[in-house]
């Protein structure tokens, strides 16, 4: 099997690409490179496009190497990498979407983020003028006596984010679940070309609203690696620290969100106020509840407020004090219990070939956390653990949640010990020569990769993948089987994200 | 002079359940509210839905036919009916001579007999998933009410509310473990009923989840308002026959004096407040259980009616 440093000296290396290498390769290394992610040893990192070239980001599990291998595809073809590696399917439907680029050997031509409604196919590629086409989405057929479709969406009875779930049942019991997503696509990958840094940085905080900070880390973390800055060290545990609180928050609002699905609505109330404890320590700390445009490229765009740490602790005190009694609830309450352990399986097998990241995977045995490998400052001199389950059900992901919020905890403390007085940014010198940047951060959901393209002070290409990309058709999977009065429960366990992979 | 006095509490009875009906449900609603540590809407807010609902107008779809617009006002006229029926603050109604338990049953499987046809009718998948899971519940549940019935009838003699109340409000019955058994089968049931927590929600916006929400998910303007006036007669029903069959106490009895009956409408109003924050503090301890757990939850019901008729066979003392 080719280790990811063969694959990368099989072509040609090119210059100004940080920190990982990225090499320009032939059709062969290129099919080669997806057969071995599809047979384990190799995880894939991300599959995103340009006008006539593809690239894809690839982890060496056995040597935690990241690397990008790019293919240029002047004739506007590419041969499919879902062809052996599943994974990859709606990244290469979203590149033909997008830029019309044909993966050849394709499992699956529909197409993703353009439902027919768009004046222009191709945006990012060839642009032709298109008519809407009202023909209706074709779904996965499912055959057998007796079972019965089920739509649910795009509009929702509560207020969530739009996305389309056909249910085939038998019955109660789930046969096939397809999902449909894309009715939140902004076309920030568009509107990020030709712009500022400054711009594309507010851009980048607004691709997922819970995951801003995270986002906006990613991104200036790719453009400082693009322009070989580092951000000063107060600047990076500030960072830290506001990613830490937005971990904290989020995960707090979804084991209450998790229970009430559940119908367990006293888990919700309880949680619900200690995350807006940490929200409202977030607004006096860094003056907005969800620390949104504070992470910028080169440093922050404001300290931390004088009495910040000392608010920020307090809330935390707060937490807690009350947080392990609602783990007890949630470990006593026997009905919820019932609820949660057992449903909503997913096989430890299907989240390693998804390199599937955050409390997905975690919960099902993959052991990794974007803080870790790669890590980033200041992570790797702070103590934590990473906590795994190999259950893989709605109660391990319940589990994940509950331990990386005792993490949090400890390393928000960390942090603020650690805090040294010093300047919070860097002016960006703008190189001459284009130069790449890329960065993988873990967001709450999990590893969220940032890969740009700088020319001047502009942004020529920029591509931000959600860990979502890789966690929304492992739902499909571990509902199988479920009933359907169960999903809601085990789409909430899995918490994906619409705003951050629909783009 | 008995038939006038009869007829009068009748009247007035008809006339409290529907005024109480939509309070009983505010006041459980807001019950739950605060012990989430949240506000909650007023106590008044169901009459203030009622009213809405009313005043809008009513969407049908296209192929909606005849059925599903009469349905709501089948069921609500069952369920009032049927409300009528037992005895609140009184007993000697002018119904009961012509109605017993049995009938009340029977009324409320009729009225969920069309409620489920209507949300079959207009043809989404969401009416088809919610009536199959209410008539699978209620498959369940009506054996374990008749059980219920049985074990009452045999230890009051009578299937008749009026009587059975007078019979348990008098002396003659202690504490006995076939009656036990019977109220905790007529709890059980009357949770499942009313698609209350730990059966249905009927506070989730979960389209895929729903039970009775499902069914009725077709509905608006007056005709969901009928609906609605009907789960809130349905709860009150419920409490009130829980009321009157097992905690008679302070119930007037036919021909007592004036007085009596406010001594006794205040102490019918007390018992279903304690009833209703009993059901606001169970619904909050508790999670919805998954939809197959259900026949379980009723199985175990059904036993318990059937043992206290068994038992009631084997030796009178129980």
């Amino acid at each position: 099997m080719p280790a990811l440093i063969d694959l990368m000296q099989a072509g040609r290396r090119v210059e100004r690409h940080y920190p990982w290498p990225r090499a320009i390769v032939d059709g062969e290394v290129w099919r080669s490179a997806a057969s071995a992610c599809a047979n384990g040893g190799m995880s894939l990192l991300g599959l995103w496009g340009e006008p006539s070239r593809v690239h894809m980001a690839i982890l060496d599990d056995r040597t935690s190497d990241i690397g990008v291998i790019s293919l240029d595809c002047p004739d506007r073809r590419y041969p499919s990498v879902a062809a052996y590696h599943r994974p990859a399917l709606r990244l290469e439907r979203t590149i033909h979407d997008l830029f019309g680029l044909e993966a050849v050997g394709t499992p699956d031509s529909r197409r993703w983020l353009d439902h027919g409604r768009w004046q222009t196919r191709f945006p990012l590629g060839e642009r032709l003028n298109a008519s809407p086409d009202a023909s209706p989405y074709p779904f996965l057929p499912a055959e057998g006596d007796g079972l019965h479709q089920v739509a649910v969406g795009p509009v929702h009875a509560g207020i969530i984010e739009p996305g389309h779930f056909r249910f085939t049942a038998s019955g109660e019991t789930v046969v096939r679940l397809e999902e449909r997503l894309g009715y939140t696509h902004k076309g920030v990958e568009a509107l990020m070309a030709a712009s500022t840094i400054e711009q594309a940085a507010r851009l980048a905080g607004r691709v997922c609203g819970d995951s801003t900070v995270a986002y906006a880390l990613a991104f200036s973390q790719a453009v400082e690696a693009a322009l070989q800055i580092t951000a000063p060290r107060r600047a990076l545990w500030l960072r830290a620290l506001m990613a830490e609180l937005e971990r904290l928050a989020n995960h707090l609002g979804d084991i209450g969100a998790i229970c009430n699905d559940a119908s367990f609505a006293l888990m919700h109330a309880h949680c619900g106020v200690l995350r807006e404890r940490v929200l409202r320590a977030a607004e006096a700390a860094f003056g907005h509840r969800l620390m949104r445009d504070v992470v910028v490229p080169g440093g922050l765009a404001r300290d931390i407020a004088s009495d910040g740490p000392a608010t920020i602790r307090a809330a935390l005190g707060e937490i807690r004090r009350h947080f392990p009694a609602l783990v007890d609830l949630y470990d006593n309450t026997a009905s919820l219990q019932d609820r949660t352990v057992g449903s909503g399986s997913l096989n430890p097998a299907l989240a390693r070939q998804f390199a599937a990241g955050g409390y997905v995977g975690r919960a099902s045995g993959r052991n990794h956390d974007a803080r870790r490998a790669p890590g980033y400052h200041p992570y790797d001199v702070l103590r934590f653990d990473i906590p795994v389950l190999n259950e893989g059900d709605v109660n391990a992901r319940v589990w994940i949640r509950i331990r990386e919020v005792e993490q949090s905890l400890s390393l928000v403390d960390q942090i603020i010990a650690g805090l040294e007085a010093g300047p919070i940014s860097v002016p960006l010198q703008n190189g001459s020569a284009p130069s790449e940047g890329m960065a993988i951060v873990e967001g709450f959901r999990g590893d969220i990769l940032a890969w740009l393209r700088l020319s001047g002070d502009r942004i020529e290409r920029c591509h931000l993948r959600d860990p979502s990309w890789f966690q929304w058709p492992l739902l499909e999977a571990a509902i199988e089987g479920n009933i359907v009065a169960d999903f809601p429960l085990c789409n909430k366990s899995f918490n994906c994200s619409y705003s951050g992979q629909d783009l | 002079m008995v038939v006038i006095s009869d007829m009068l509490v009748q009247l007035g009875q008809m006339t409290l359940v529907l005024l109480l009906a939509p309070l009983l449900t505010g006041v459980v609603r807001k019950i739950k509210a605060r012990l989430l540590r949240r506000k909650g809407p007023s106590v008044f807010q169901p009459y203030r839905d009622l009213l809405r609902l009313l005043r809008k107008e009513v969407v049908l779809a296209e192929n909606a036919s005849w059925l599903f617009r009469v349905t709501p006002y089948v069921t609500f006229a069952a369920i009032w009916v049927a409300a009528a029926l037992v005895p609140t603050f009184a007993t000697g109604l002018q119904f009961s001579w012509s109605a017993d338990l049995i009938a009340i049953v029977a009324l409320l499987g009729s009225a969920r007999f069309f409620l489920a046809l209507a949300g079959m009718d207009v043809g989404t998948s969401f009416g088809g998933i919610g009536s199959s899971r209410e008539v699978m519940i209620a498959a369940l549940a009506e054996p374990a009410m008749m059980l219920m019935v049985f074990c009452v009838a045999l230890i009051a003699g009578s299937t008749q509310l009026s009587t059975v109340a007078t019979f348990m409000a008098s002396s003659q019955v202690g504490l006995r473990v076939s009656l036990g058994m019977a109220m905790i089968a007529l709890i059980m049931v009357a949770l499942a009923e009313n698609a209350r927590i730990p059966v249905d929600n009927p506070a989730t916006h979960l389209e895929l989840t729903m039970v009775h929400e499902a069914m009725i998910l077709e509905y608006s303007g007056r005709h969901l308002a009928m609906i609605e006036f009907g789960a809130f007669l349905k709860l009150l029903l419920y409490i009130s026959l829980i009321i009157c069959v097992f905690f008679p106490w302070q119930i007037t009895i036919v021909g007592a004096a004036p007085l009596s009956y406010v001594v006794s409408v205040g102490a019918y109003l007390f018992k279903l407040a304690l009833a209703g924050f009993l059901l606001a503090l169970f619904e909050t301890a508790t999670a919805k259980m998954r939809v197959f757990r259900v026949p379980e939850f009723l199985g175990a019901a059904l036993m318990l009616g059937l043992l206290g008729t068994l038992l009631r066979f084997v030796s009178e003392s129980f």
